[in-house]
This record gives structure tokens, sequence and C-alpha cells, in this order.
């Protein structure tokens, strides 16, 4: 069984402080749901508030339709994996993973049944035995794993289970979390501050900042046409030009920057730029070219100030007038060397459609 | 050990590394060690007068623990049941004066650990502290006035109608009870805070989520992580009540004994410190053998209690 999650008009205040602003999400069932956003901006409230652990002070949370207000977290069709796993130290590990039918009264015999497919499942068989303590970390997350979904849940909530993995293994959990997804069938709602996790598994991401929702959309969606000056400056990496718009024509609009008027595609969020507004100009580093006298939209004068190879590509900073932080283009290791040497002054073009114009607002801190 | 003891030394430096060892090892002995030892060689021996200490008739005999068990030889009885039963009744007064602790203490325990917040968990504590300030004789007085029969337990109850007549607390051994779960009620409560205290939020949380109700969550979460602290507080409140002397001697009605009552008459009225020595010696050894059974019965570690 699987249920989609509402969240209708929701806020969160710990006193004076709001934790979440008018929260509107339909969460579809059995999709993979990412909330991504810095430490502090409130998903890990959210999260209690869909699990039972809070409240919401306005709005209400749905689960597969059904108001979620005055029930507890014991009551709920969730399931929660916490970002410490909280796994029970002096339980075996089917123990654990059969915790939730101990709980409803279900026999030994049927028990160890139950765990024993579960941990077939997470590539752990023969494993129930052990202590906690004696598993690896990436075991350990998929013993959590497993605790939860013997719960038979029709949500499963998960709050940054892989930020305790090494690299390495927190890459592989990836993989394996969205495979279980797939297997299992469920809604996974997964909390994240990290926008690779959230970009590579998910169906749908909502990023957030200080209690506010600022777009909703799937990855690429998210990536490629960000709504507001905060998703394009926390998702991915973005070179920023600030400026005010002096023309609009249909969907683009030129913004006088310091550097230069730039020709930009605008953002499709709820605000809209009118002529005069302070505006943000936003192009990723790999939409950036070295001009060599093509045909661009736009173009601005740069010097070479640094270049860096990362193996797969090149990462080139530059020194531009009028801005005062480096511009950074990025560019495929072709197996070519760079043409150019560091204090080289070149062109930099890129295309109006390749560059979001948003409104001027809040910008992620760096 | 040599690199251990070289390590120590060199980590400490010599004097200071000396004055520790040199404490400690006085503090066994002489504060520990020999007391006992003179103690289980007192009970062996024949009881004479301190003229004839290390003479002949100072001899080793068996004589003080068969008196225990057998009573004196010229009594008809065949067991010496008034000791016996003082003994056995004492041990299990302070097993039940136990297990009243923990279902007292546990609660508050997890309360302040969990619940309570800031400047409430702190008046709390304040609170179960500052009544200890009072001196263990004045409380067990207070609480014999309380008790009495004009005492403010048997005006309010007579007050409400509840009773016609007075009832008799200390007779029926209420106020020793009493006296005795509030006795030793922070070692208790402290040992269980620490042990609950410890315990992952997250790991309440986690179970309350899986469907558990809250007095499973105690069952198989909190109290399994607790088991230590409670057994280290069990461990302390049961011999420290088996060996009470104040609160039995003011609170006790006239009829009922503790054992340390017989202990302290065989060495300051009967002058027989052979006797008491055996006595107190058997009471020790009894409450060792308890704890240690109940230890290996709910699998808790000397290490574990330490912590």
């Amino acid at each position: 069984m699987s249920a989609d999650v509402q969240l209708d008009q929701v806020w969160v205040r710990f006193g004076d402080f709001v934790a979440a602003r008018d929260v509107n999400i339909h969460i579809q069932e059995g999709e993979f749901f990412s909330f991504l956003g810095p430490s502090g901006c409130g998903k890990t409230t959210l999260l209690r508030a869909v699990s039972g652990f809070s409240e919401p002070s306005e709005g209400r949370v749905l689960i597969g339709g059904k108001d979620m207000a005055g029930i507890g977290p014991n009551k709920r069709p969730t399931a929660l994996i916490f970002q410490n796993l909280a796994l029970f130290p002096l339980m075996t590990v089917w123990e654990n993973i059969a915790f939730s039918l101990e709980v409803r009264g279900v026999g030994t015999k049927e028990r160890r049944k139950k765990a024993e497919d579960l941990l077939e499942l997470i590539a752990l068989p023969g494993q129930g035995e052990k202590m906690v303590n004696e598993l690896s970390g990436g075991q350990k997350q998929r013993v959590a794993i497993a605790r939860a979904l013997a719960a038979e849940p029709d949500v499963l909530l998960l709050d940054e289970p892989l930020s305790a993995l090494d690299l390495k293994l927190r890459q592989h959990m990836r993989s394996e979390l969205r495979a279980i997804q797939r297997r299992v069938g469920i809604t996974f709602i997964y909390i994240t501050h990290d926008q690779g996790e959230a970009l590579t598994m998910s169906d749908h991401v909502a990023v957030m900042s200080q209690g506010v929702i600022q777009q909703v959309g799937d990855g690429t969606t998210v990536y490629d046409n960000p709504e507001t000056a905060f998703v394009a400056s926390f998702v991915g990496e973005n070179n920023l030009f600030k400026g005010k718009v002096s023309e609009i024509s249909s969907d683009y609009a030129i913004v006088d920057t310091a550097t230069g008027a730039i020709r930009a595609r605008m953002s499709k969020g709820k605000e809209r730029l009118s002529a005069g507004d302070e505006a943000y100009v936003f192009i990723r580093p790999e939409s950036l070219k070295i001009a060599n006298g093509g045909d661009f939209d736009n173009r601005i004068v740069a010097s070479i100030k640094q270049q860096e190879f990362e193996g797969s590509f090149w990462q080139v900073f530059f020194d531009v007038e009028g801005s005062d932080r480096d511009v950074k283009l990025s560019a495929v290791n072709d197996g070519g060397s760079l043409t150019h040497k560091v204090g080289d002054r070149v062109d930099l073009g890129f295309s109006a459609d390749m560059a979001i114009a948003t409104p001027a607002g809040e910008l992620a801190a760096e | 050990m040599g690199g251990y003891w070289k390590q120590f030394f060199l980590r400490n430096g010599t004097a200071l590394a000396l004055y520790l060892l040199i404490s400690v090892a006085c503090w066994m002995l002489l504060m520990i060690i020999l007391p006992q030892i003179f103690m289980l060689d007192f009970s062996f021996r024949t009881n004479v007068p301190p003229p004839l200490w290390g003479t002949e008739a100072h001899g080793y005999t068996f004589e003080h623990y068969r008196y225990m068990i057998y009573g004196s030889a010229q009594s008809t009885d065949s067991y010496n049941f008034v000791d016996l039963s003082v003994f056995g009744r004492t041990i299990m007064t302070a097993i039940f004066v136990t297990m009243i602790d923990v279902a007292l203490c546990y609660p508050v325990a997890y309360y302040l650990a969990h619940v309570a917040t800031g400047g409430w968990a702190r008046l709390m504590v304040m609170a179960l502290i500052v009544p200890f300030w009072v001196n263990e004789l004045l409380r067990a007085f207070a609480f014999k006035i309380m008790f009495g029969s004009t005492g403010i337990i048997n005006n309010f109850l007579v007050a409400m109608g509840i009773l016609d007549e007075p009832f008799d607390f200390i007779r029926n051994g209420v106020a020793l009870y009493s006296g005795l779960s509030y006795a030793y009620i922070l070692l208790m409560i402290f040992p269980i805070y620490n042990a609950v205290e410890s315990l992952d939020r997250n790991q309440i949380e986690a179970a309350r989520d899986l469907g558990c109700p809250w007095w499973r969550i105690h069952w198989r979460i909190v109290i399994p992580h607790a088991k230590p602290g409670i057994t280290s507080g069990c461990t302390m409140v049961f011999m420290l009540t088996a060996g009470a002397l104040a609160a039995p001697q003011i609170l006790g009605g006239p009829s009922s004994l503790w054992f340390t009552q017989i202990i302290y008459q065989a060495f300051n009225q009967a002058g027989n410190w052979a006797r008491g020595s055996a006595y107190a010696i058997i009471l020790l050894a009894t409450c060792i053998v308890f704890v240690l059974c109940m230890m290996k019965i709910f699998k808790v570690k000397l290490g574990e209690i330490a912590r």
C-alpha cells in the first residue's frame, strides 16, 4: 500500500520563530520526493509534522486523504528513518527489524521469517543474530531501512540518513535507496541538504529556505529553470550578475549590470520582472564559452585568473570588470589541452536562453 | 603490566603517582580490609573479656555461628527462632523497601532526564536534595511524629471521617517502611537518572514511530538501557536498608526488631563482641550473596554498575 501526502497551508511556529511558512505541497503516491535546503531551513520540521512528532500550528497534514490532526506517530501509516538511525543497540539485528511486529503481538516464528525476508531485500541474509554494533555503517543503514519497512508503512520518511556515511558508500546507497523504493513501491519523503542526493534520487524536489518552499519540480526543472534567486544560487553552481531591468521583450529581459547589458530568459516564478526592477542574472559555468569570434547573444570581457584540472573537466576562473566575484567556467576535458594561459584576455559568450534573470532576493550562503 | 606502572609514573610525576598509590592503598587497607579482617577473626573466637585476649582462652570456635542457627545449648527449641526470624524479616523488608524505591524513583528519574527542562528540572533536583541536609535522626523522628497516633496523618484521616480512631502506623510497620524508603531515595534516583539520561531520545521516538505504546517503550527500550543504573541503585538501597540502625530504632514498633539492633545489643548490651561480629559477618555475607545472585539473574556485570 502506498499513500499520497498533502500539506495544506501548513505553518509551524516555535514561539516567535516561524519554522515553516504557508507550505502547500501535494506528494503523489509512490513517488520519491525530496525536501532540499540548507540546515535550519525547516525541512526537518515538516518531516516531523508528517510523522506526527509535532503538530502544525496551522493547516492540515493529510495522508491518503485522511486528516492526521491528533493522530500520534505510533498510529500514523508512516515510518521514519532517523539521521542517526536510532537502532536499538541492546537487540539483535532481527529483533530490531521485527520490532514493529513484536509491538503488534506477532508470534516469534512469523517475526523471524519476516525479518529474514527483509534481510534478503537489503542484501544481508543470515546476519539476523548479530548485534547492531557488529555491523558496518552501510549495513546499519540498511537495517534501519528494513526496520522501517517491516512496519509496512504507506509513506517512508528519511531524515538525512546518508549524511554519516563516507562519500563512496553514500553514492552507492543512493542507487540502493532508489532501487528499494522502486521495489516496495511506497512513497518516500527524503530530507537532505545535499543537492546531489536530491537530484539523483527524486521524482520531485522541493527547495526550501527559511521556512518557505521556493520551488517544487523535478530535478531538471529545478536545475534548468530556477524560479527564485535562492534556488538558482543553492542548486548547482551559478555565476551571478546583479543589475536592473532596462527592457522586457516577451520572455526575455535586458538587465543592465556593472559588467554590461545582459539579455536573459526570465524566471517563471510567482514574482515577475518588469522594467526598472532589481534583478539577478545567473549563468551556469558549463553554459559559458570562450567566444573565439563565434555568434553569441551576450559577450563579456574577462581575463583568466586561474585554471584547475578536475579530471573530467577543467575549471577556469576569470576576473570580470564590474564583478567582485570570480566568474567560473567549466569545460569538458575532451582530450585537447587549454589554448589560453593565465592572464590572457578573452571574450566570454553565452546565449540568452542559458542565462536566467530572477527578481533580486535571498541568496544561498556560500 | 610493568609498562603500565611506568606510564602511570611518567604521566603523573613521581610525587603525585606515589601520593595516589599510597592514599588508595591506605584507604583500602585501613578503612576496608583490616577492620573486616579483625571482625572476621573476632567472629570465630570465644567470647572472653579483653584482658584475656591473645591468651589460650581466646581460641577459635564456631560457637557464634552455631548460636545464630541453633540458639544456646540450654535452649529447648531446635532452632534459634528469634534471631532467625528477625534476620529473615530484615532481609525481606529490605527487599520490599528496595522494590518500593525502584517503583518510586524510576518515574522521577525518567521525568528528570527526558521530560523536565531547565529551571524546573533544577528545582526538582533541589527539592530532592535539600531535605537530606537534615540529620538522619531528625528525619526519623519527624516521621515518627507525623505517623504518631496524634500525628498529622491520623488527625487528617480522622477529621476527614475516613478513620474512626487513629491507626497505629508505627506498630504496623508503615512508619518504618516509609522512613526506610525515604532514607536512601537519592541513592536510587541518581544512578537511574544517570543511566536513563544517556539514552538517545531518538530511540524513544523510533520505538514510538514503529507503533510502540508508552509502557512498552519503557519495558523494551528505556528499562533495558537503564538496567545497570537500576541495579546499582538497588544494590546500595538494599545493602544500606538491611544495615540501617537509626530508622528501625526510632520508627520500629515495640515488637519489631531489626537485625542490626540484635548486633547492636550483642556489642553494647551483652558485651559479646564475638557474637556481634559473627552476626555482622552473616548479614554482610548474605547481602553480598543476594546482590551477586540478583546481578546474575538480571545479567548485569559488576563493571557496568560502576559506570
